[in-house]
């Protein structure tokens, strides 16, 4: 059992976190937000020449071999830097099925200009009467044409807007519900029948509702075998909740590290905030959520890298821990820092909006509770 | 980053299951799986036997007898001895007075306490609070009047745990009180309960038992070669002691045993009735706490990691403290929610040693649950506050 961090590991982390310093300060962040696209291509250009676009990747395919310690890494400083580029939904989540089930001539067509920066992707997991459900799927797949003829709603596509390719979960056979019978497609954007909807989210990131009205795909758009998409699509959107998870500690320890450095600073009734002891106590409370969240996100990297089969249990039981003490982290700040707490100007407001979007992405803290207490023993 | 055990520590956990296997007394494991109360015989056995091992010190320096295991190995064993239920040791020879001893005693102190700790052979008890000095501890009161080679020492010290069983107290107590700071003028000695002008009452607790006591000093005479390290520097050594219990409070080890037993008996069909993992109000609470607990494994584990590298714990140890409290605590309340109606006979004397099984009401030690429950609400009390915990964090690491 070991907790250290390789030189490589350090590196790729302090990286990161001097990138965020330097070139990515709350006022670039507000304003690339703000701006049309909602992201920088160029900020997006630069993270795929310093290589962070290619760190889960194999090195067969052109990547650099990364593992859930360094996605862990990468996603604290990217929660840290309250980042929008759309790192989680085309590397993880669009990049993770890519990388899972693409053929040979499938990556080279789209994982490669993924990684290089130069093409942009949505995986489409939910649906809107699915709440958190990633086998309810009602979108359906039927043979046709020289291939499939997809037809259905997705809701909350990630980079939904700006995405070239959309890998469609669709219903090949079996119930709305059934695990199996859920087959994979890689749809272009562009094709007859696809409508978007872009849209932001209340977090600063960027999303679309998708509607597919017989849209018409080869063979070739299929990922993976027809029927059995389940599993994959599983483990890439727990892989998608461990990197949320790792960027809600990234920012619960920003928001109590701003909230103890502001209650020393912030003046009343003569004397720093910082010195009331109903506040202090309140700052500690923040503190143990901090360290036990980052106590569960150790343990559940250090099991998903032995690939154990109790990985995708604890990963229920950081989202859960995350869920929870990222709000109440969240909501300590905001009181602490008072009105200013609740202005678009600080910081902090946007924290808190971001660590709300992630307790309910890919299902909330109840969500995952009742996932962790179901699992067997 | 890797969780995986070593094949040396994996070899290392085999031997220490194997040796609790063939050396853990079957009459106590009998006693301890029916929650009847160990004697001090039983307890004095039991360490003596880890001690034969060299096993019983574990975190003393090598010289003095102590394991040399690292942060993993201590994890191992306190694993492996909450796995078959041992009693916990009992704390305050060897976990608290001795590394004080071995880290601010004398050579002749050493010599002369530490190998009777390491033994068992002598029973040490506590001497912080005072009836009038509970959370503000440098308040106390209890007065050491330098005589020639002599302290007087007048005075009263509470909830002295198991002090009716102790050979020995280790105090804080005032030798100065012309001082700028209340924390100065305290000075650390040992003082032989055997002394006259030592006495001990009992304070009965809320659960009926007799834990703890009241201790008087009149007049005692104690030998100054008995104090520890300076003169007027015993609030540090107190400080230093108090992060030493703090981090052994934690308790991981056994709430993870207690956690294990309640998933069993909810599991169960509980009189007849459905389980109480049908009940998803107590499942969640269950699954709750288990991850709480998993956190605080993982905190404890980050802490000794720590440690390891930088030598005593550190403030940070409140945090164990506190979170390790509370962890126990409700896992008191749900064992006594799991035994529904059974939690209310107020039978003692069924875990007496000779109380016929066949009179036994309730299954098992339910009707126990409540009794630990009502008494471990002291955990969030004792060893400093959990609010004095939040106070220590406040300070020393959050610089408020």
């Amino acid at each position: 059992m070991d907790f250290s961090l390789t030189e490589e590991q350090e590196m790729l982390a302090d990286s990161i976190a001097r990138f965020i310093e330097t070139d990515y300060d709350f006022e670039t962040r507000q304003r690339i937000a703000a701006g049309e696209r909602g992201f920088s291509d160029e900020m997006w250009r630069t993270f795929a020449e310093l290589g962070w676009t290619a760190v889960p990747f194999s090195e067969e395919d052109g990547g650099l071999d990364g593992g859930p310690v360094e996605l862990m890494l990468m996603m604290q400083e990217f929660g840290r830097g309250l980042l929008v580029e759309p790192f989680l939904a085309n590397i993880v989540l669009a990049g993770g099925a890519l990388r899972r089930l693409a053929s040979k001539d499938q990556k080279t067509k789209w994982m490669t200009p993924l990684i290089a920066g130069e093409l942009h992707a949505g995986l489409a997991f939910a649906e809107p009467q699915a709440r958190f459900e990633l086998s309810d799927i009602a979108t359906t797949a039927k043979e046709g044409g020289d291939g499939y003829i997809l037809n259905g709603r997705k809701t909350l596509v990630l980079n939904g807007g700006a995405a070239d390719l959309l890998i469609i979960p669709a219903r090949t056979a079996g119930k709305q519900t059934d695990e199996s019978g859920i087959t994979l497609f890689a749809v272009p954007s562009n094709a007859a029948g696809v409508s978007r909807r872009a849209y932001p989210t209340v977090d600063g990131l960027q999303a679309a509702e998708l509607d597919l009205a017989d849209v018409t795909v080869g063979l070739d758009n299929v990922l993976g075998s027809v029927d059995e998409g389940f599993d994959t699509l599983r483990n890439i959107v727990d892989e998608a909740t461990l990197a949320v998870s790792a960027e809600a500690v990234g920012i619960m320890q920003a928001m109590h590290d701003k909230t103890v450095e502001y209650s020393k600073d912030r003046v009343q009734f003569g004397v720093p905030i910082g010195t009331f002891q109903a506040l202090q106590h309140r700052m500690v409370e923040t503190m143990m959520s901090c360290e036990q969240s980052r106590s569960l996100l150790y343990w559940c990297v250090m099991l998903n890298c032995s690939n154990d089969n109790d990985g995708r249990k604890a990963i229920s039981a950081l989202k859960y821990q995350v869920g929870t003490a990222g709000v109440h982290v969240a909501r300590e700040a905001v009181q602490i820092h008072g009105g200013m707490g609740v202005t678009w100007e600080l910081d902090i407001a946007h924290y808190f909006k971001r660590i709300s979007a992630i307790d309910l992405m890919f299902g909330n803290a109840d969500y995952h509770l009742d996932r962790f207490a179901d699992f067997p023993a | 980053m890797n969780i995986d055990l070593t094949e040396e520590e994996l070899a290392f956990r085999d031997e220490v299951r194997q040796f609790f296997t063939s050396n853990y007394p079957e009459d106590i494991r009998r006693k301890r799986d029916n929650g009847i109360t160990l004697t001090r015989d039983d307890m004095i056995r039991w360490q003596k036997i880890l001690s034969d091992k060299g096993w019983f010190a574990v975190n003393w320096p090598v010289e003095h007898g102590g394991t040399g295991w690292t942060a993993v190995q201590k994890y191992i064993f306190a694993n492996e001895m909450a796995a078959v239920n041992a009693p916990p040791l009992v704390a305050f020879g060897v976990k608290m007075v001795a590394p004080i001893i071995y880290t601010y005693g004398t050579d002749e102190q050493k010599s002369r306490f530490l190998p009777d700790i390491l033994a068992s052979n002598v029973w040490w008890c506590q001497g912080y609070s005072e009836p009038g000095s509970g959370s503000d501890l440098a308040s106390l009161k209890t007065r050491a009047d330098r005589d020639g080679d002599n302290y007087i020492v007048n005075g009263t010290k509470t909830w002295t745990t198991l002090g009716q069983y102790a050979d020995w107290i280790f105090c804080l107590v005032r030798t100065n009180s012309d001082v700028a700071r209340r924390q100065e003028g305290i000075s650390f000695i040992l003082i032989d309960m055997q002394t006259p002008g030592v006495s001990v009452r009992p304070i009965i607790t809320i659960e009926g038992d007799h834990e703890v006591n009241e201790v008087h000093f009149e007049n005692v005479v104690v030998p100054v070669k008995n104090l520890v390290g300076e003169e007027g520097k015993g609030w540090t050594y107190g400080k230093v002691l108090l992060q030493h219990e703090r981090t052994n409070i934690a308790g991981v080890a056994v709430s993870q045993y207690r956690l294990d037993r309640l998933k069993e008996k909810a599991a169960e069909s509980i009189h007849g009735g459905r389980p109480l993992l049908d009940d998803r109000n107590f499942v969640r609470k269950l699954a709750a706490l288990e991850i709480e607990l998993k956190a605080l494994e993982y905190t404890e584990l980050r802490t000794l990691a720590a440690v390891a590298v930088g030598g005593a714990p550190g403030p940070e140890s409140s945090l164990l403290k506190i979170r390790g409290t509370e962890v126990q605590q409700s896992l008191d309340a749900l064992l006594m929610e799991a035994a529904g109606y059974y939690a209310l006979p107020y039978v003692p004397a069924q875990y007496d040693v000779d109380w016929p099984d066949a009179d036994r009401i309730g299954h098992g030690t339910e009707t126990s649950t409540s009794l630990r429950y009502f008494n471990n609400r002291k955990a969030s009390i004792y060893g400093g506050s959990n609010e004095i915990q939040r106070n220590i964090i406040a300070k020393h690491v959050l610089g408020l």
